[in-house]
């Protein structure tokens, strides 16, 4: 059961944490940076259910937390909904585009399916950069008055911040259970031998759809939380190219397949991006600094941090995951 | 129309360059939008530098792209050939994200363009622009020599050997590495030689070549893999359709119907592509 591995309970102590440091004391820079942190933990966590677990590489995670930004702002702003019911929505609405994209998509194998991921990317773009109701280029803005159901604009943010980190615990909960659930199998044995698994009554379509499906969920809350914080979305920012590829390299940094690697992974990784996007030399070198690090991590340990500890300390398997 | 069978062709030659790489090699190659967006930027310098024609100036920033086609080779292909598809995915694509962090900390993600326009032919109340005819024409010479290459020649011959059978052809005494390494630069070349190609007819971004990669891709499949001859023939398909459309809807709406189109060739003829994952 999920609930004696010991890392159920690390991942609820580190969200409290999470929630707790930056309140004590009213610390608003600390909470910005937290934030950051949660986002990119809960996009990697989600893109490793299908990079890690089920072995197929999606280039175009962005797009669901960019549409969830839109779907969720749409709601929360012109239509006047709860922020959490618009979140929810949000993430319902994107899962099931998600699905449908799978059903068709994901007939493709392997590397075929990492380009229409691409493409995914591109086409939703292109098509909510041309989409009347949701300003199209220019985007939308969250009314000043959608602040006040939770409380005024300051602590509209702070429910926001609460929220994201339910998210992120969610997320790493979410990577938990379906690694030690009977579906989690199914997922790693196509991604050991999708042939294998099919014919071992393994229906890899059914199954492929349903993770990409699930991994669509929470970061479209994610996108609708952040962008309403935020108080706007445009299509160049909702839909961030690299930002989705940066994912990739946070998941490799800190192992693949494992959940505490990709949160270790994206919250080192967000640090160093915001350490060298501050810092006046490196700022536009963070790129190549990246790729770098991608290429040494493939090239030198494919097992990240995390399989490097594995490789250090055996026994230590049986607690981070 | 004739503007887009003209485009076609140098998206068939872009194409062309992925093609051959992932034919052979059975590597997708994610840093060839990175290397079309060098090659406009090649193209820029080199303009800039001697003020010559574009179209001879191609010559060197094929030379250049070959090169680098054999660095990027030692940096990030030689190690992944025999490993999962996903590593050799992930390898280019960090060479990628490296060229675009250069190139962006150089020339920023402004516009730049290549001024220089050869006078168009009137025919009736039409003008062709004689850029987008030379560019053509150049696209075409290209690819005819390429096909020659790899039909006449004995490094052209070695090549289609290693992507027929590679096993084979090592035991005939082909040394594949050398082989793999020569089609890799040859691919990157072509790459280097649309981007300096499109940089005469158009403004460019270092971030434009991602734009020409998802064209490549739908051009490759249409074409068949391995099959750089058909890129040509596809990618000016492709140019055709663009020009029959663009008319009637707006541009920015393109890329979802290249990418509509991508995915469903993908699974009506998925012939060798099945095929291939499961052997």
């Amino acid at each position: 059961m999920i609930v004696r591995r010991p890392l159920l309970w690390l991942i609820l102590v580190a969200a409290a944490l999470f929630a707790w440091l930056p309140w004590h004391g009213n610390n608003v820079a600390l909470r910005e940076d937290l934030i950051l942190v949660a986002v990119a933990i809960i996009l990697t966590s989600n893109l490793n259910l299908m990079i890690g677990y089920t072995g197929y590489v999606n280039f175009g995670h962005i797009v669901f937390y960019g549409l969830g930004g839109y779907v969720g702002l749409y709601f929360a702003t012109v239509l006047g909904w709860h922020l959490i019911v618009a979140a929810l929505t949000a993430g319902v609405v994107v899962s099931l585009l998600a699905l449908v994209f799978g059903l068709g998509i994901l007939r493709l194998r392997g590397a075929y399916f990492a380009l229409a991921t691409i493409g995914v990317l591109e086409a939703v773009q292109a098509f909510v950069s041309n989409f009347e109701p949701w300003g199209r280029s220019t985007g939308m803005y969250v009314a000043f008055g959608s602040y006040a159901p939770l409380g005024g604009p300051k602590r509209a943010l702070w429910i926001t911040y609460f929220l994201m980190i339910a998210v992120m615990a969610l997320s790493l909960i979410l990577s938990l259970g379906v690694k030690s659930s009977k579906f989690g199998l199914g997922l790693f044995a196509i991604r050991e031998d999708e042939d294998a698994a099919i014919v071992l009554g393994v229906n890899a379509t059914v199954y492929k759809a349903i993770i990409y499906s699930v991994s669509a969920f929470l970061p479209a809350v994610a996108g609708a939380l952040m962008f309403f914080k935020n108080g706007m979305i445009d299509p160049s920012i909702a839909f961030e190219y690299m930002l989705s590829l940066e994912g990739i390299v946070m998941l490799m940094l800190g192992g693949q397949g494992t959940v505490t690697g990709s949160a270790l992974g994206a919250g080192l990784y967000e640090r160093l991006r915001s350490y060298l996007l501050t810092s006046p030399r490196l700022s536009a070198f963070h790129l190549v600094i990246a790729g770098a690090l991608l290429l040494l991590v493939i090239r030198l340990a494919p097992g990240g941090l995390i399989g490097w500890v594995y490789r250090l300390v055996p026994r230590s398997r049986e607690v981070i995951e | 129309m004739i503007d887009g069978l003209l485009i076609g062709s140098v998206y068939g030659l872009a194409a062309m360059g992925l093609s051959l790489i992932w034919g052979v090699m059975d590597v997708i190659n994610l840093t060839h939008g990175a290397m079309i967006a060098l090659g406009m930027f090649g193209m820029y310098l080199l303009f800039g530098a001697t003020a010559g024609n574009p179209y001879l100036l191609l010559i060197p920033a094929i030379a250049a792209g070959f090169l680098l086609g054999i660095v990027v080779y030692w940096l990030s292909v030689h190690w992944v050939i025999d490993r999962p598809q996903l590593m050799s995915l992930l390898s280019t694509f960090a060479v990628n994200m490296m060229v675009i962090g250069i190139g962006t900390a150089i020339w920023s993600t402004s516009p730049y363009n290549v001024n220089f326009s050869l006078p168009g032919i009137t025919v009736g109340e039409y003008t062709f622009t004689g850029n987008h005819m030379a560019a053509a024409g150049s696209a075409v010479v290209i690819a005819l020599m390429l096909e020659l290459f790899l039909r006449r020649t004995r490094a052209g011959k070695a090549i289609r050997a290693v992507s027929d059978n590679r096993d084979a052809a090592e035991l005939m005494g082909i040394s594949s590495t050398r082989v793999l390494m020569i089609a890799f630069a040859i691919g990157i070349a072509l790459a280097a030689a649309s981007g300096g190609l499109v940089s005469t007819l158009f403004p460019f971004t270092i971030l434009s070549g991602a734009g020409y990669q998802l064209k490549s891709f739908v051009v490759t499949i249409l074409a068949g893999l391995g099959k750089p001859f058909g890129a040509l023939v596809a990618g000016i398909l492709l140019g055709l359709l663009e020009g029959a459309v663009s008319p009637f809807i707006a541009v920015s709406w393109i890329p979802l119907i290249e990418f509509g189109l991508f995915v469903v060739v993908l699974i009506l003829f998925p012939r060798g592509i099945f095929g291939r994952a499961s052997a």
